[in-house]
């Protein structure tokens, strides 16, 4: 290490009248954990810059770039000066290695001030609190640094002690290294996957021994890096992939049936797209996101995928560096996608828990949550991609272990839908630079969170620089038009291991590790090949183009550096200065993973009718239910968003004229020169797939449908992704529920004729206090999207004209089990909803045609809280009144009135219409169940109010500012 | 001749796409520029009629919002912007390029009256829909009285000065172009209706010649009904201001006139 000597500090504070609100945000979370504080927390923004700089060019950078001249104070501490302050400061500031892109953008812009550095000298950046006088400091440093910081990624230090520059680290070159492997016993195969992190079983280091006993040699430490990445349960999905032995009991414990999958995956998901392989389907899982066409020429790529661990270590950056991953995904689809959308799905623990009640390392789940949204939205935004659609769901089951999807759709070109690597082609790496970032994040994905996880794995978490992947993007499109390049792909887990395996899986391929341009010197051959630092891509070059792209890489400022080359020599071969440091054949790295029959069993609970109780508070309930956490207003997150950039948002994620009404899927047009578009929509139902995972799974799916063809998709062209997130499927439960869960999507595809295109699992979410482990709920994400033919035609949920008729679409169903009424009305479990797959698909199509010919002015489908949220929902977006009456709901005649407002029956819709158009709607429905059961009412002096009637009687009227208020709109 | 437009492009921009279609749709052609090809060859500023400055995140905003782009326009392009606008060009920034042009004193364009954009009185990111009050300071390019709908989407969009002074001048000069309104057409700094609590709740500002122009919100976003809240379907009007401000900006290039 070499060390620096002191540097100069610039730190900015806002002027003294002006308002902080991040100061007054500290000073609430020292308070709430207990610091004894005097009234103000003031912040800052603190810089380290190099001692070596003149003071007028350290006054010339505060002044020019550093500093807003209007609002903020500056002062200057010179080299080794220690402020000298009445109260105390704290200072926060990133740990070595942590990517700081705030100081990469402070030390490129220097050169506009005519200030030259070397790519050694110092330039950081820093946070500061300042505190008002009689805090003690050790104090202030111990809360603080859990208050204020993150500790996996920050370090506390108090500002009136010198602050700095990191070390940079050791430049000494590393040498290729053996491991022993031919030698050892079982005992000796495990350790040595423990100990290197490779997260193997016995059985598949065996197969990494047998490797190297036919080869004759030992392993190098590369290689069995390489073959850990490629084999883990995140890149192979060995779990999903492999042979499974079902046995499903009943309540009972009888066994009645049993099941034998050579392929879990294969047999249930991939079977049901084989079967129905539409034409309109352009790429399905075989790429890094599933195509679809939206016209004859242009596709939809989709993909969502889970960062759950990193993100339970550091929300933020967990987050945000799922965001830039999934965006990856979508430009490594095909010869690049162009990415027009974006969508995120958090489950969390409960609200305000006391955090007493916290296992042992855990952050608190409305932390994780602001976190998390705070890493979308900063990523999101950054990259003028919208996230437009999501939710958030509150569960005990996701305290240790909360789960972070993040999807992204991009537009492509037909004719760039396929790719092929040539030997020859150069291997060229486009983007951010290597560092140790992120060093065993695939094999880490592949565990169980445990209460020491935030000390141990911090060079798991990542840090994202969304400006750096902007970057990526704007040339890869370029260079996609042009012709440039005849492959790519993203460097995600695994990094270069993964990215220029899987390129060359089909011919091989040679790579010079030392030329990997990097973020600072010292990393070793290995880590430089299995880094997951961000904002990556690969490309595969033909040589007569690489002059074309480097020459647009440097006019955009992006990195190009050709590391290898593509070959026919069906081999990966790993140099380091010349000298072969690994050299493994694609085959056995690709096709070697010995694959044990995994056992699964299924047992069914004891679940009877749902006991909906006679007697009930019907205003009392609906207060209830639209402030529980899964329905309560979401708007505060979207409002974060930029849900609108590049100006295709065209049905929003709230709606109404004050924009107060969540809508059901959100309609994106990714060419603002056609009439086409993407409806985008999902369903989560954990609570219901805790009872029975194949209902749920099915519901889940059943309202991602209804999302899209209520937002104006084509249901006869809706395409489905999945995202398994389960416990450790090791265990039998576990895995056995996740069968369950793969027969529901086989099952629901199907039957709805809409084919699954892509989808990721994410298992081992789990987390241990001692030797209790405990699994999240059996979590499936399931995405629909849909092609939009004309998005003038596109509903929205808010009541449009007092006048119009209010339709019930669908059957209602007693059952209950898993519903939001059912938790507040404290019933015992009970059998879940389950759509019936025969009628569904024609009540999609029936809706579908009326919203075709503009006949509906509204439409909402039911699902949380059932019918008396959807029409609540309604009222709060339109601003009108509504008057339903429940006893003229479609479905058995005998049903409680409990059961009539809030079942969550599936597939089941509230529709506004003209009373012109009742007979042609109905008409369209024929003998599906349809009924009017209400009206749209004006707003009696501007204020609407939602009447709810079971025949002659008023069970509950409700005025808009109370549902406003119930809902946590405001 | 269609009135042509240079746009800027740098890394962190990501409204160009848009605003590329709203001055195509209001008459002109567009000319995307990287800034440092621009750099290169500054000249190419004379070839345009109206240089335009999208939103977005300029590298990253890390500094505060467009403040490094500000101090590369500043440093290589501030003479080639001027001499346009001197020579009758027009200067026009939304969102990130407003700030840009702020932050390069290129706006308000008087002496003596100091103003940035700073974080919004939320401090947060604030994504929403916004009603803007045309000002008599704007009246050449969109009829003074108007209401020009506008999607807000910014975290440093509250315009302050640095003295009651400084505000009273931009009022004087006539620098302010559009305010933040509520429902009934009122100039108002209530949130949610000003989303960041801006001095005067001014939203956009213009130089005294009246061809130095910029504003927070996106008019951009507004190209059909389509994209208003509700869908138009509420009290929102039909956006058709959106285009014609575009187009009003462009008359004295030749494009045709604003729709009256």
């Amino acid at each position: 290490m070499s060390v620096h000597s002191p540097a100069w500090r610039v730190e900015l504070e806002l002027d003294a009248g002006r308002p902080d609100p991040v100061g007054d945000a500290a000073h609430a979370a020292l308070l709430d954990r207990g610091l004894d504080l005097a009234p103000t927390v003031r912040s800052g923004r603190g810089y380290l810059l190099p001692g070596h700089l003149e003071r007028g060019q350290v006054e010339r950078i505060a002044a020019e770039l550093l500093a807003d001249p209007v609002t903020e104070t500056t002062r200057i501490l010179a080299p080794g000066e220690t402020p000298d302050q009445g109260g105390r400061t704290l200072v926060v500031r990133r740990l070595p290695g942590v990517a700081d892109p705030e100081a990469d953008s402070t030390r490129n812009a220097l050169h506009l001030l005519d200030v030259a550095l070397t790519e050694t000298d110092p330039v950081q950046s820093y946070r500061t609190y300042r505190v008002s006088e009689g805090v003690d400091g050790d104090e202030l440093v111990r809360i603080g640094s859990r208050a204020l910081a993150n500790p996996t990624i920050e370090q506390t230090v108090l500002g009136d002690a010198p602050v700095l520059p990191h070390p940079v680290p050791d430049s000494r070159r590393s040498e290729r290294t053996e491991v022993a492997i031919r030698d050892l016993d079982d005992d000796g195969l495990a350790t040595l996957s423990r100990e290197r992190s490779m997260a193997l079983s016995v059985l598949e280091m065996r197969a990494i021994q047998a490797h190297y006993e036919a080869e004759g040699r030992e392993a190098t430490d590369i290689e069995l890096e390489t073959i850990a990445q490629t084999w883990s349960e995140h890149c192979k999905h060995k779990t999903l992939t492999g042979p499974v032995r079902l046995l499903e009991k009943d309540a009972q414990g009888e066994l009645i049936r049993e099941r034998n999958f050579e392929n879990l995956l294969k047999e249930t998901v991939f079977e049901a797209t084989r079967k129905l392989s539409p034409e309109w389907c352009w790429s399905v899982f075989r790429d890094n996101a599933g195509v679809i066409a939206m016209t004859d020429d242009i596709g939809l790529a989709i993909k969502v995928e889970t960062h759950n661990h990193p993100s339970a270590l550091d929300p933020y950056g967990g987050a945000g560096t799922g965001i830039g991953g999934v965006i990856r995904d979508i430009l490594g689809t095909g010869l690049g996608a162009r990415p027009f959308a974006a969508t995120d799905v958090f489950c969390v623990g409960p609200e305000g828990m006391p955090r007493e009640e916290l296992p042992p390392g855990t952050l608190h789940p409305d932390r994780v949550l602001s976190g998390v949204i705070a890493g979308v939205r900063d990523y999101g935004n950054r990259m003028g991609i919208p996230t437009v659609s999501g939710t958030v769901v509150r569960h005990p089951g996701y305290v240790g272990n909360p789960l972070v999807y993040a999807g992204c759709v991009g537009e492509i070109p037909r004719d760039k839908v396929d790719k092929e690597v040539l030997p020859g082609d150069l291997v060229v790496a486009l983007g951010g630079r290597t560092g140790r970032d992120g060093i065993h994040g695939a094999t880490f994905s592949s565990e169980a969170l445990h209460e020491e996880s935030d000390t141990v794995d911090a060079t798991a978490v990542q840090i994202g620089d969304p400006i750096t992947e902007k970057k990526v993007l704007d040339v890869q499109m370029i260079a996609r038009d042009r012709g440039l390049y005849r492959a790519v792909t993203d460097c995600g887990a695994g990094g270069f291991s993964s990215a220029v395996g899987e390129m060359g899986e089909e011919c091989g391929a040679e790579v010079d590790l030392e030329t990997a341009p990097l973020k600072y010197p010292g990393l070793s051959y290995w880590e430089i090949w299995i880094s997951e630092a961000q904002e990556r891509m690969v490309l595969a070059v033909p040589p007569e183009h690489r002059d074309e792209l480097f020459e647009l890489c440097a006019l955009h400022d992006v990195e190009a550096t050709v590391i290898g080359t593509f070959n026919d020599s069906g081999r990966l071969t790993l140099r380091w200065h010349g000298e072969v440091v690994g050299d493994l054949p694609m085959e056995f790295l690709h096709g070697s993973v010995p694959q044990p029959v995994r056992e699964a069993e299924s047992q069914r609970l004891p679940l009877g009718e749902t006991a909906w109780p006679e007697d009930f508070d019907t205003l009392a309930l609906l207060e209830g239910a639209l402030g529980h956490p899964s329905i309560a207003s979401k708007e505060w997150v979207v409002r974060q968003y930029d849900h609108e950039v590049q100006g295709g948002t065209v049905v929003k994620p709230y709606q109404g004229p004050r924009a107060h009404g969540p809508g059901d899927g959100t309609v994106v047009k990714p060419r603002l020169d056609l009439k086409q578009g993407a409806a985008i929509g999902c369903g989560i139902a954990p609570s219901m797939a805790l009872l029975d995972p194949y209902a749920g799974t099915a519901c889940a799916i059943d309202e991602a449908m209804r999302n899209v063809v209520a937002a104006g998709g084509n249901p006869h062209r809706t395409a489905l992704l999945d995202n398994f997130c389960w416990g450790d499927c090791r265990k039998p439960d576990r895995l056995g529920s996740l069968v369950r869960a793969a027969e529901a999507c086989h099952d629901a595809a199907l039957a709805y004729g809409a084919p699954f295109v892509s989808g990721k699992d994410s298992l081992n979410n789990e987390f241990r206090v001692g030797e209790v482990e405990t699994p999240i709920p059996p979590t499936l994400l399931a995405t629909a999207m849909a092609p939009v033919n004309n998005t003038a035609y596109c509903p929205t949920t808010p009541l449009k004209r007092a006048g119009n008729l209010l339709l019930a679409v669908g059957s209602t169903h007693a059952d209950g089990g898993g519903s939001v009424a059912a938790e507040l009305l404290e019933l015992v479990d009970s059998k879940v909803p389950m759509p019936d797959f025969a009628v569904a698909p024609s009540v999609f199509d029936a809706l579908h045609q009326a919203i075709q010919a503009g006949w509906i002015e509204a439409c909402h489908d039911l699902a949380e809280g059932g019918l008396a949220i959807a029409a609540a929902e309604m009222v709060l977006g339109g601003e009108l009144g509504a008057r339903i009456d429940v006893d003229r709901m479609p479905g058995d005649s005998e049903l409680p009135t409990a059961a009539r407002l809030f079942s969550e029956s599936p597939t089941r819709f509230l529709i506004e219409v003209h009373p012109d158009h009742l007979e042609e709607v109905l008409g369209v429905f024929r003998t599906l169940p349809i009924a009017p059961i209400g009206e749209v009412l004006s707003a009696d002096n501007g204020i609407g109010s939602l009447e709810l009637r079971s025949g002659d009687s008023v069970l509950a009227t409700a005025s808009h500012p109370d549902l406003l208020r119930w809902n946590r709109a405001l | 001749m269609k009135p042509r437009v240079l746009q800027l492009f740098a890394a962190g921009v990501n409204c160009d796409r848009e605003l590329e279609r709203a001055f195509e749709l209001a008459g002109a052609d567009v000319r995307p520029v990287h800034v440092h090809a621009l750099i290169d060859n500054p000249a190419l500023v004379k070839e345009c009629d109206l240089f335009a400055i999208p939103g977005g995140f300029t590298y990253g905003d890390d500094l505060g919002a467009g403040r490094i782009l500000a101090l590369e326009v500043a440093t290589h392009l501030k003479d080639a912007l001027v001499e346009l606008h001197e020579a009758g060009g027009t200067l026009f920034g939304v969102c990130n390029g407003f700030q840009v042009l702020v932050k390069t004193g290129l706006l308000p364009g008087i002496d003596g009256a100091r103003v940035s954009l700073t974080w919004n009185d939320t401090h947060r990111f604030e994504c929403r829909w916004s009603r803007l009050l045309a000002e008599p300071s704007l009246d050449a390019i969109l009829p003074a009285g108007t209401i020009l709908p506008a999607g807000t989407a910014h975290a440093e969009g509250k315009l302050v000065c640095d003295s009651p002074e400084s505000l009273a001048r931009l009022e004087a000069e006539g620098c302010v172009a559009l305010r933040y309104a509520d429902e009934n057409g009122q100039a108002t700094r209530d949130y949610p209706h000003c989303p960041n609590g801006s001095d005067g709740a001014i939203a956009g500002l213009i130089s005294p010649s009246g061809r130095i122009l910029g504003l927070m919100p996106h008019p951009e976003r507004c190209l059909s009904p389509e994209n208003l809240p509700d869908r138009g379907k509420a009290n929102w009007g039909d956006g058709a201001a959106a285009l014609d401000f575009f187009r009003g900006m462009l008359a004295p290039y030749g494009a045709a006139s604003p729709a009256v």
